[in-house]
Parts: C-alpha cells; sequence; structure tokens
C-alpha cells in the first residue's frame, strides 16, 4: 500500500508538546523531516535543548498518532545537526504561546541575544524584568512584569 | 581516519562526556535544597543541560565505537564499573556549600565555553556539529554563574569568607582539568592543543575572579592527575545513580 507523506505530516501536525499542549510539535520545529523508505517510515526529530526531558514522551506520542493512520513500522531518528532554534517556531505558535501566556523568543536570525527586551504576554508592555534565566522546563525562563505586575514565562531564544 | 586516532577521539569525548554527567549529578543533588527557591529552579535546569551535554558527546562515542547512540549512552551510565569511568577530581568532589557548588560551576563554565569555542572549528565534522548544540545552551550558563561569583565575593564578609574557601580547595582540580589531548589529535585539527586552552581559560577567570574581591592561589605544583583512578566520592555517587537501574535492567518509564 501506498503511504502518503502528506498524511503522516497531517496526523503529526496534531501531536502536541508534551509541556506546552497548546502547540504542537510540527509548529514548534521540532519534527524535522518524514520519509518512507522500503515500506517503513522514518521521522526525524530534533530536541529543543539537548538535555530535554520530554524526549521520550515525544517520540511515544509520535508513534501513537502515526499507528492511528498506518500500520507500517515507524522509526523515530534524533538528530542535532542543524541545532533547534527558536526562530523555527511558526507564527501561529507563537500567537498561541502569547494567549497562553507565554511570551515567544523574539526572531534573532541566528545571532542570540540573552538580553533582549521580553513583551508581556498579559498587557503588552515592554517594561519587563527578567527574575530567573531557567525556568520550569529548559526552554523557558522568568520574567516580572512591572506594568501589570504579574510573573510570565518567556520561551528562552536559542 | 586510522584506528588510532578514532579510538583518541573516542577516549578524549568519554572524559568530556564523563565530567558533564557527573557535575550534572552533583548539581541535581540541591534539587529541593537550594537556598533560594528561583537557585533551586536554575541548578536542576543546569544539572538537566549538563547531562544532556553528556548524552551528545556519548552518542559520538557510540559513532565512532560502532554501538547504537540510541542505548549505548545508558549503557555507560547505568552499567559501567568505577575503574572504567573517566571522569576529575573536580566533578567528583561533594557539593559542599552554595559557594563551592556555583564557584566549580563556574569555572567548570568558563573551561567549556572556551573549548567549546574551539570545537566549533574541529576538522571532524559530527563533532563541529555536536558543538553548535551546546554552545547556546551553555551561554545561559556561564553568564549565570559569572554573576554569582561577582555577587557572593563582593556580598558580604561572609560570602566572600566561603568564596576565598571554596577557591583555595577547587583551583588546583580546575587548573588539572586542561590537559594535553593526544598529539595527533591536535595534529589532527579535531581538538585545541592544552596551552592554547589554559590561556584562554585563565584570561576568562582570573581577571573575573580578582574583579570578585578574590585572591587566585599561587600554584606551581598541582596534585598527580590520572583520569582512570577516582577520589572515593565518585564510588557514592555511582551507588546511588546506578542502583535502580541495576535493580531492574530492562525497566521502561
Ligand atoms: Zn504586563
Amino acid at each position: 500500500m501506498m503511504i502518503e507523506i502528506e498524511r503522516l505530516w497531517q496526523a503529526l501536525n496534531d501531536v502536541p508538546d508534551p509541556e506546552l499542549p497548546v502547540v504542537s510539535l510540527v509548529e514548534l520545529g521540532i519534527v524535522r523531516d518524514v520519509q518512507v523508505t522500503a515500506g517503513k517510515i522514518v521521522v526525524t526529530i530534533t530536541p529543543t535543548f539537548s538535555g530535554c526531558p520530554a524526549h521520550y514522551a515525544m517520540q511515544d506520542a509520535i508513534c501513537d498518532r502515526l499507528r492511528q493512520v498506518t500500520d507500517a513500522a515507524i522509526e523515530i531518528m534524533t538528530t542535532y545537526s542543524p541545532p533547534w532554534s527558536s526562530d523555527w517556531i511558526t507564527d501561529t505558535a507563537r500567537e498561541k504561546l502569547r494567549a497562553f501566556g507565554i511570551a515567544p523568543a523574539p526572531r534573532h536570525g541566528g545571532n542570540v541575544m540573552l538580553l533582549e527586551a521580553v513583551t508581556c504576554p498579559n498587557c503588552g508592555s515592554a517594561n519587563t524584568v527578567l527574575r530567573n534565566p531557567f525556568g520550569p522546563t529548559p526552554c523557558r525562563m522568568i520574567y516580572t512584569c512591572n506594568d501589570c505586575r504579574q510573573p510570565f514565562e518567556a520561551f528562552k531564544p536559542l | 581516519m586510522t584506528n588510532e586516532l578514532h579510538n583518541a577521539l573516542a577516549d578524549y569525548l568519554l572524559a568530556l562526556a564523563d565530567d558533564e554527567l557527573i557535575l550534572g549529578h552533583r548539581d541535581s543533588e540541591w534539587c529541593g535544597h537550594a537556598p533560594i527557591l528561583e537557585e533551586d529552579i536554575a541548578f536542576a535546569n543546569i544539572a538537566l543541560d549538563e547531562i544532556g551535554h553528556a548524552g551528545v558527546w556519548y552518542r559520538l562515542v557510540a559513532d565512532l565505537r560502532d554501538e547504537r547512540p540510541e542505548t549505548y549512552p545508558d549503557q555507560l551510565i547505568y552499567f559501567r564499573e568505577m575503574a572504567d569511568y573517566r571522569s576529575a577530581p573536580l566533578v567528583e568532589l561533594p557539593k559542599g556549600d552554595w559557594a563551592l557548588t556555583m564557584l566549580r560551576q563556574y569555572l567548570f563554565d568558563a573551561l567549556e565555553s572556551v573549548r567549546l569555542e574551539r570545537l566549533a572549528a574541529s576538522a571532524y565534522p559530527p563533532l563541529a556539529e555536536a558543538d553548535a548544540k551546546i554552545r547556546t545552551e551553555e551561554l545561559y550558563h556561564l553568564r549565570h554563574t559569572t554573576a554569582w561569583v561577582r555577587r557572593l565575593g563582593l556580598g558580604t564578609e561572609e560570602s566572600r569568607r566561603r568564596m576565598q574557601a571554596a577557591l583555595e580547595t577547587l583551583w588546583p582540580y580546575a587548573l588539572q582539568m586542561i590537559e594535553q589531548p593526544s598529539a595527533e589529535l591536535v595534529e589532527a585539527g579535531y581538538v585545541p592543543a592544552e596551552d592554547d586552552l589554559r590561556h584562554a581559560w585563565e584570561d576568562m577567570v582570573i581577571p573575573h575572579l580578582q574583579d570578585s574581591g578574590l585572591d587566585v592561589p599561587h600554584q606551581t605544583i598541582l596534585p598527580p592527575f590520572d583520569r582512570q583512578r577516582h577520589t572515593e566520592h565518585l564510588s557514592a555517587l555511582l551507588d546511588e545513580m546506578q542502583s535502580v537501574a541495576r535493580l531492574i535492567p530492562d525497566a521502561r518509564w
């Protein structure tokens, strides 16, 4: 039976990130490639951070979803090259993250500026201050907004 | 690549990986115990990153040894005997107080940053690629620990006293970390030479330690160093780290 790559991508499109279920692994740029070789499906993923604890949960979620649309053998490969970049997060995913209360990382074009001003996802103010460059997951940091006085999380530029 | 070069590179990377793993484990010991909540979160993340970096290096070792990169790292971590570990005393020392933890992390991060800067140009492409993955993540560590060394060094009398004591304990072990790699690896352009690394590291850390109000010890004689020998502290660490995996070797979680 022919396996249509397009259908596989469609299925993968609704695999949520295990730690940020408002966005999908495809939207975050974690799923890099889908190939079918000799009847076997090979999905290549790249973790956001090399120590990402959700790495195995992602692999399981991808396999589970693909099994709903195909009986073919599935292999998940991990690559670190090119390294994941927060620039790969799509515009739609950025909006979803903002609505969820997480400030998306500013696009940096390869030159990561750690001190970039971050806009508050609650009130839109740029009057924010970094509280901790580390947060609840490796890819997030903690800010406070001086205007609405709310703490919020921001995606790390990487 | 000749067989000798192959093996020398695998040994070099195994030492890098073991240092990251053991330091990551030490950092994780602060989880739930750090002096303030923000730093508890920070150190849990730094621990995770270091263990992640160890994983990246172990995968390269797997490639060089024709092992499976998906399973070999766990084999190395959980089922290797202490005698086969290649970690250095600097990372094996117990976590000590907050000053020692912070200073050790800073000295290590600084060395990692100058080494990563050079490995980016490695003539072994998989190494240069792995380097690119790790380098940006490390920026966050170095910035954090650089600020904390200054904060504690110039803080209260007590914080300075503890930092100075930590520096005297750690300094000889930190100097040891900058080793001469086997000549063929340097000649092949795979890894940086010892003197290059030492100068870059000293130029980074010595002025910062001094600006942070600390007296850098004069060290001429280094304690003997052999990556095949370990401090007694590693044994307890491995007992704990490996216990669950060895109890149920095929467990899934
Ligand atoms: Zn606000």
